[in-house]
């Protein structure tokens, strides 16, 4: 070699350098992976939250599965209408129809409205709640109110209000399911946002002694299941059950006389402030 | 101290464990006494492990106390009989010691019954056969007294690969403040005794040996001076330390075999049954008499007169407290069962049922709230760790919902002892995760 020190290592650094250079070059022509362009095209569209309610493990495998036609852009509950088709233009596809689905409580009894038997005085988690005489509440169904599921959700679709209720923002959830699995009470339910008629109680137990417990409790007394349509609401085991098969037949007027507001109309979000008791949907009709 | 002492002691045991205070000194010297029958009992169609029993009566029906009221509904399940005479007012859902409401057969109480049992033909456990026998202590709805209210028929016939070659009896009462067995000891000696002699012969062995912890002298003696001499029955004293009654614990300390992880005693040919389990199964033979009571201590210092009694199974709580002098000021807690293991009730209402072997109204003072602080992993609860577990690693875990790595950490071994918590010294509630994550890890397999 030279014998100059800095002309070696030059020389020696710069031929490793050269070598490897034609191996990446040549690996790079031979193992080439031709990927559709489209699919990453879709992805800076979609919205990148990786939750999941596509029933994709994450936003790029939705955007494959897009891009080969296996699911329609509105299978995406996260993305606006507007989204939806900006990315139905970019592969000049049908969008598709999906309904959004949100999820909703089925207990409206927050520390206003249920009695508490016993203070929990523990680790701050429904689930650890649950496991110690159900959580202190005198109904044994009903929210804990210890946030289990506003933690979870990884949208902020959910806020715990005044009443220590979760409440879900329609326009937030994607209806990923996450609360539904979290919540020990099994108190979500994931809905069409059609479905208006909703029974907003999971107490078993009838008359003076489900209102004991709660002032919003449904006590059984079946004025519903007479005032809707026939066949839409059914009494079972001291609770009534919508069939929501026959959705349609769904009208405010069988809330009219729920004594406890069990059952409500909801327009959007739950709990919503004043009362959603769907008078402004009776007055619309009345007029 | 007192526990380094006791570890040189020489008596048998198993390894780790913790030694709370024991606090029976309460109760241990009070004889038990029987509560006044109720004005309503509540009886939950499911009081044991397994399926809930199907309810045979309906609103209206007059019953006699010792009436079967409901059928067990599989084979791991076991019968429910009235504990006192009266009329089924309804089923409804009732608060049940377990958390959840449960469908439950509510009868008022006939004020004027004189409570005697319906005249039985009761046949001699020496003349029946094996099998039958096994189906009569189902049909008394007999479960294990010890806690867990598995139904004790099933233990009576292990599987047939799996032959038992000795009957373990559980007297040790290792949980603080209990001592209701320590009394159906003292009282009832001869039928503890007569009892393992029908559970012998039903399994077909000849061997019984009776654990009893070293803090019950008189216990161990009057055990002692009655064994039958015609049987191998023996009278094992042990170490005090808890849990030293748990099934796998004990048959550790007593014939130094250990259970397989996620098998039963059975497997290394063991069986254990509680001494008021024994107590119970004499009954049955003797005079007709199914499960309906038993002696459950009333102790703490939230309550003002602590004390044994035999209450009927689906007195309400409320109806034990005002039998027993009511609530101090101070009290603040109610536990079923001992403070390691119980569980805290949240309803007056609740009945006490067959697992029931204590209600603890415990004061301010017994359990005072601590702020749980993070963990410092200084190891104490790997020492205390019967089952040999890491709760500590089991704790993060369950913290942020990881319950199938806890499953892959042997969570199914786990018994709830609460040693762990018992020593943590950032007061970390360990037990009480580790039980919420069995639930939740039945949700997640049910799904």
């Amino acid at each position: 070699m030279s014998g100059n020190p800095v002309l070696d290592s030059a020389l020696i650094l710069g031929g490793v350098g050269l070598f490897f250079g034609f191996v990446i070059a040549l690996v790079n022509q031979r193992f080439r992976v031709w990927e559709d362009p489209r699919i990453t095209g879709v992805e800076e569209l979609l919205p990148n939250t990786n939750c999941g309610a596509c029933s994709q493990p994450g936003c790029r495998a939705f955007a494959e599965a897009v891009v080969t036609g296996g699911q329609q852009p509105s299978d995406c509950t996260v993305m606006s209408p507007d989204a939806i088709e900006d990315v139905a233009a970019y592969l000049g596809v049908d969008a598709g129809e999906a309904s959004k689905r949100v999820a909703r409580l089925l207990c409206a009894g927050g520390k206003n409205e249920a009695h508490r038997n016993a203070d929990y005085n523990g680790f701050e988690s429904c689930k650890a709640a649950a496991a110690v005489a159900g959580g202190g509440k005198g109904c044994t169904w009903g929210c804990l109110g210890l946030r289990d599921c506003e933690e979870v959700c990884l949208l902020d679709a959910i806020y715990m209000n005044d009443d220590e209720l979760p409440v879900v923002i329609p326009e937030k959830c994607t209806a990923c399911n996450d609360c539904v699995e979290t919540c020990p009470k099994d108190l979500f339910v994931l809905m069409p946002i059609e479905q208006k008629l909703i029974v907003q109680c999971r107490n078993l137990v009838h008359g003076d002694a489900a209102e004991e417990m709660c002032s919003v409790a449904c006590n059984a007394c079946s004025r519903c299941v007479a005032d809707a349509q026939p066949g839409l609401i059914e009494m079972i085991d001291n609770l009534a059950v919508i069939d929501y098969e026959k959705n349609a037949l769904a009208d405010p007027g069988a809330i009219s006389r729920c004594p406890t507001n069990a059952i409500v109309w909801v327009e959007g979000q739950q709990f919503a402030e004043p009362s959603n008791r769907g008078s402004e949907e009776l007055e619309r009709r009345a007029v | 101290m007192v526990s380094r002492l006791l570890q040189t002691s020489g008596l048998p045991s198993f390894k780790n464990g913790v030694h709370p205070p024991e606090n029976k000194d309460l109760t241990s010297a009070i004889p038990s006494r029987r509560l006044p029958f109720p004005a309503e009992i509540v009886l939950p169609l499911s009081q044991h492990i397994g399926r809930p029993a199907q309810a045979l009566v309906k609103p209206g029906d007059r019953v006699e106390r010792g009436d079967v009221i409901a059928e067990a509904s599989g084979y791991i399940s076991s019968f429910v009989h009235a504990t006192a005479a009266g009329t089924v007012k309804s089923i409804e859902h009732w608060p049940h010691p377990a958390g959840a409401m449960q469908p439950s057969v509510r009868i008022e109480v006939d004020p004027h019954s004189t409570q005697l049992q319906r005249p039985r033909l009761v046949p001699h456990w020496d003349e029946v056969p094996e099998e039958q026998l096994s189906e009569e202590i189902s049909k008394a709805g007999i479960v294990g007294l010890g806690g867990a209210a598995f139904p004790s028929h099933v233990k009576l016939r292990p599987p047939e690969d799996q032959p038992v070659d000795v009957l373990m009896v559980n007297g040790c009462e290792c949980e603080p403040y209990l001592t209701s067995d320590h009394r159906t000891m003292l009282e009832r000696p001869e039928h503890v005794h007569q009892g393992i002699r029908i559970v012998l012969r039903a399994l077909g062995i000849r061997r019984a040996v009776i654990g009893i912890e070293s803090n019950k002298p008189d216990a161990i003696e009057i055990m002692r001076d009655t064994a039958p001499g015609d049987l191998d029955i023996s009278v094992q004293p042990l170490e005090v330390k808890y849990p030293q009654g748990a099934e796998k614990m004990l048959i550790k300390a007593v014939t130094g075999r250990e259970v397989p992880s996620g098998k039963l005693p059975s497997a290394i040919g063991a069986l254990v049954q509680n001494v008021a389990t024994t107590a119970s199964v004499a009954l049955v033979f003797e005079t007709g008499q199914p499960l309906i009571e038993r002696i459950m201590t009333v102790s703490g210092r939230g309550i003002r007169q602590p004390g044994n009694w035999v209450i009927p199974f689906g007195t309400k709580l409320s109806d034990v407290i005002a039998a027993c002098g009511g609530l101090n000021d101070d009290a603040a807690e109610i536990v079923f069962g001992g403070p390691m293991m119980g569980q805290s009730q949240a309803s007056l209402d609740v009945p006490v049922l067959k697992a029931t072997g204590g209600i603890l109204v415990l004061s301010n003072d017994e359990c005072k709230r601590q702020d749980i602080l993070p963990c410092i992993r200084c190891g104490k609860c790997l020492e205390a760790c019967p089952v040999f577990l890491n709760p500590q690693l089991m704790g993060a875990l369950a913290r942020v919902d990881r319950f199938e790595e806890m499953a892959e950490n042997n969570l199914g071994d786990c018994m709830l002892c609460g040693c762990c918590s018992y020593v943590c010294p950032s007061n970390i509630p360990l037990s009480q995760l580790f039980a919420m994550s069995k639930i939740q890890l039945s949700r997640l397999q049910a799904a």
